[in-house]
């Protein structure tokens, strides 16, 4: 890499300030406030703010359906981005291929990322409400089976999976797409002349040069399901049946700006931030050392 | 992290504060409706612009009841309140406890209004009042009704009566099912009609300190004989089929405006929204809520919503405040308001001109809940609750009610689980104000 120095002493850091500012005032600053509101029991008008130690920490993990609620959170996040990755890797092989109308696929594919999660939710749930939806009304020939999810945890879980996956997917695919398009033919070929097959060419060449591809996206849709999720929540299960949709996220949501409790709500989002930096910093010591850049 | 979102909707709220630069002075109305609703809070406003030129008052649609009390609470904290914002019935003891409201009944006394309190009908005055004071005034209100399709009932062969007891509910809902009705008996917003509400008709306790009125409530009784009974009721109802659960809110009236459900339960200011969407499609019919036998006779409570007055604004204000709510307490736009909207006119006047005047005739369906109220006993159990962090304590409700009625838990273990959460939640907001 070229190193570039600037004349000016003060110009680079004249550059960065502008992001800077927007860091410290949209990102710290809560961040902060969040750690001290996290420690006081807060009243919604700002009257009273009383010191209570751990105690909504205490009563977070005390709480067996917060401890479910995380375990949920997991469980969604791991499937959300294992089964969403394979599927975006699985279609952009196809659409990497020389065909018809290949321009078309593509743009066809990547559309979905452009819609808004709560717009994505409402989506969903016109295909998939039990009583307008039209997926329920063509099962209904096929199984006398209920597919209400306003009352089966299992159908709402598998209906905001498929949606977050959806949504990620056009992302998903581009970034696989331009990854593919990057391996040099020569590359494949001299695998072929060695007398690899197709899916051995995939696994021992394509996949690991994807490696740093996946990478960042294994990241990103963790985060995303983690926290983008929250607008398909809210507009298709709202947290339930019972708390079976309810992601640490949502919960903090609504603990916060619909119960009002702001230290417990603060407390579920210092958690959060342990997470995200717990994770962020796991991938980048564990999994980057696996990646072939 | 997303949570940030929640700061920078604090900062465009405050943003979105304007200053008067009139002659007039300008009055800011946070208000949640929507709609035809939304039209109607407009109306309002203009009307009482025209009605004098001292004050204008400017109605501000904040989103959804929670998003405006939080558009209120953070205008508050940066020292920029409105004057008057709509808060929904739950938000109730989280005002009271604020610090942060001028009391109506004050309002009016330190500017010389008088106005009949007594005259307002006693569910709403019941329900809004502490120590026989207004604290806030009483604007929509409504109470939840039993709805039937006439079309459905037709079809099934049943008559033009809707059912007033649960057993009816029951027979009359297998019927409908029986005759291919896919929803034979649904309800909308279910802690508040379903549990809410039918401890309140059956003059049952909901929480100790008669349901919060006598002092900061510490346990829900819902887990009491008739808790269990009625969840159990709707449990069963689940498993056989006649009772289609059909989500939290109002989800379910899409599918009772779908002309799909034989009977519903929902606010009676549905009523404007289902004349809407029936239109042209199928006949319905009201009632009053079923009953379950061997209860006492207590009554339905409201929902709905009332003006806050936030502390904070100038002398001058205040009286255009006050002024403001005579005007909406004047008979004339009571009647007026109940009329086109479907809530309940909050005064006695306000019935009888509507009565007088043949509105009841030509909108029967109005009457039902009026009626209701007004045939009903208001008890300890039945004036009213008033829960601190209500919001998060029906959601806990709701939350056991969606795991007894997919028969992941019994009607006893759900409503034990709802019980102790609350307690947890009305533990805190102990701690807080005490």
């Amino acid at each position: 890499m070229k190193r570039f120095v600037f004349r000016n002493r003060w110009l680079p850091y004249a550059l960065v300030a502008p992001q800077v500012v927007i860091t410290i005032a949209f990102f710290y600053w809560p961040a902060f406030d969040s750690l001290r509101l996290s420690l006081y029991r807060a009243s919604p008008f700002g009257d009273r703010l009383i010191w209570a130690g751990l105690a909504n920490f205490e009563r977070l993990f005390r709480d067996p359906a917060y401890l479910r609620s995380a375990l949920t959170s997991f469980v969604f996040s791991f499937v959300v981005t294992f089964a969403g990755l394979a599927l975006a890797l699985l279609l952009a092989s196809l659409a990497n291929a020389k065909i018809r109308g290949l321009a078309v696929y593509r743009s066809l594919l990547l559309w979905p990322y452009g819609i808004a999660p709560a717009i994505a939710g409402i989506i969903w749930l016109f295909i998939f409400h039990p009583s307008y939806g039209i997926l329920p009304w063509l099962l209904s020939f096929v199984t006398a089976y209920q597919f209400n999810w306003f009352l089966k945890g299992w159908v709402a879980m598998t209906l905001i999976v498929m949606a977050a996956i959806w949504k990620q997917f056009g992302y998903n695919l581009a970034f696989y797409l331009a990854g593919l398009q990057a391996i040099e033919a020569s590359v494949l070929e001299a695998a072929s002349v060695d007398g690899a097959g197709p899916i051995r060419r995939f696994f021992a060449v394509t996949f690991p040069l994807l490696s740093p591809v996946t990478f960042f996206l294994f990241t990103l849709n963790m985060t995303f399901s983690f926290f983008d999720t929250f607008g398909l929540i809210h507009s298709v299960t709202q947290g339930g049946p019972g708390d079976t949709t309810s992601i640490l996220v949502y919960r903090a949501w609504k603990d916060g700006f619909e119960g009002l409790q702001l230290g417990f709500s603060a407390a579920q989002s210092v958690v959060l931030m342990a997470l995200v930096i717990l994770l962020t910093a796991f991938q980048f010591r564990f999994a980057e050392k696996k990646v072939t850049y | 992290m997303k949570l940030s979102a929640g700061i920078v909707l604090t900062g465009a709220v405050l943003l979105g504060v304007s200053t008067p630069a009139f002659a007039k002075t300008e009055i800011q109305w946070w208000h949640a409706m929507t709609a035809v609703l939304g039209e109607r809070v407009n109306e309002i406003a203009v009307k009482f612009n025209a009605s004098q030129n001292e004050y204008e008052v400017k109605a501000v649609y904040k989103g959804s009841y929670p998003d405006t009390l939080n558009a209120a609470i953070a205008a508050y904290r940066a020292k920029q309140p409105p004057h008057i914002v709509q808060v929904f019935e739950v938000g109730t003891q989280t005002m009271l406890s604020s610090g942060a409201v001028y009391p109506v009944f004050q309002l009016m006394k330190d500017h010389g209004i008088a106005i009949d309190w007594n005259d307002l009908i006693g569910p709403v005055k019941s329900y809004y009042s502490t120590g026989g004071n207004l604290y806030s005034m009483a604007f929509n209100s409504s109470t939840p009704i039993l709805f039937y399709n006439k079309d459905l009932f037709k079809k099934a062969g049943l008559g033009d009566k809707p059912p007033a007891r649960w057993d009816e509910v029951e027979a009359m809902a297998k019927k409908l099912v029986g005759a291919g009705v896919k929803c034979g008996f649904s309800a909308a917003w279910p802690s508040w009609t379903l549990v809410e509400n039918m401890h309140a008709l059956h003059d049952q306790p909901f929480a100790d300190h008669a349901n919060g009125f006598d002092g900061l409530t510490t346990r829900l009784q819902i887990n009491g004989a008739f808790g269990v009974q009625m969840m159990e009721l709707l449990q069963r109802g689940v498993r056989e089929g006649w009772f289609v659960y059909n989500g939290r809110l109002n989800k379910a009236e899409a599918n009772m405006g779908g002309g799909e459900c034989g009977i519903f339960l929902s606010s009676s200011a549905y009523i404007g929204n289902l004349t809407r969407a029936s239109e042209g499609k199928f006949v319905w019919g009201t009632g009053p809520l079923p009953r379950l036998g061997g209860y006492p006779q207590g009554n339905s409570i409201i929902g709905g919503a009332t003006l806050w007055v936030m502390k904070g604004a100038k002398p001058e204000e205040y009286k255009g405040v006050a002024q403001f709510f005579r005007y909406l307490a004047s008979t004339e736009n009571q009647a007026w308001w109940a009329g086109v909207t479907g809530y309940l006119p909050l005064t006695n006047a306000a019935v009888r001109a509507m009565e007088s005047s043949g509105h009841f005739q030509k909108n029967p369906q109005q009457r039902t809940a009026i009626a209701q109220m007004l045939g009903g006993k208001t008890t300890s159990n039945s004036q009213g609750i008033r829960l601190g962090n209500f919001v998060s304590i029906r959601d806990a409700i709701e939350e056991q009610m969606e795991n007894i009625f997919s028969g992941k838990k019994t009607a006893t273990q759900g409503l034990d689980d709802a019980v102790a959460k609350s307690s947890e939640i009305l533990k805190e907001f102990a701690a807080l104000y005490r």
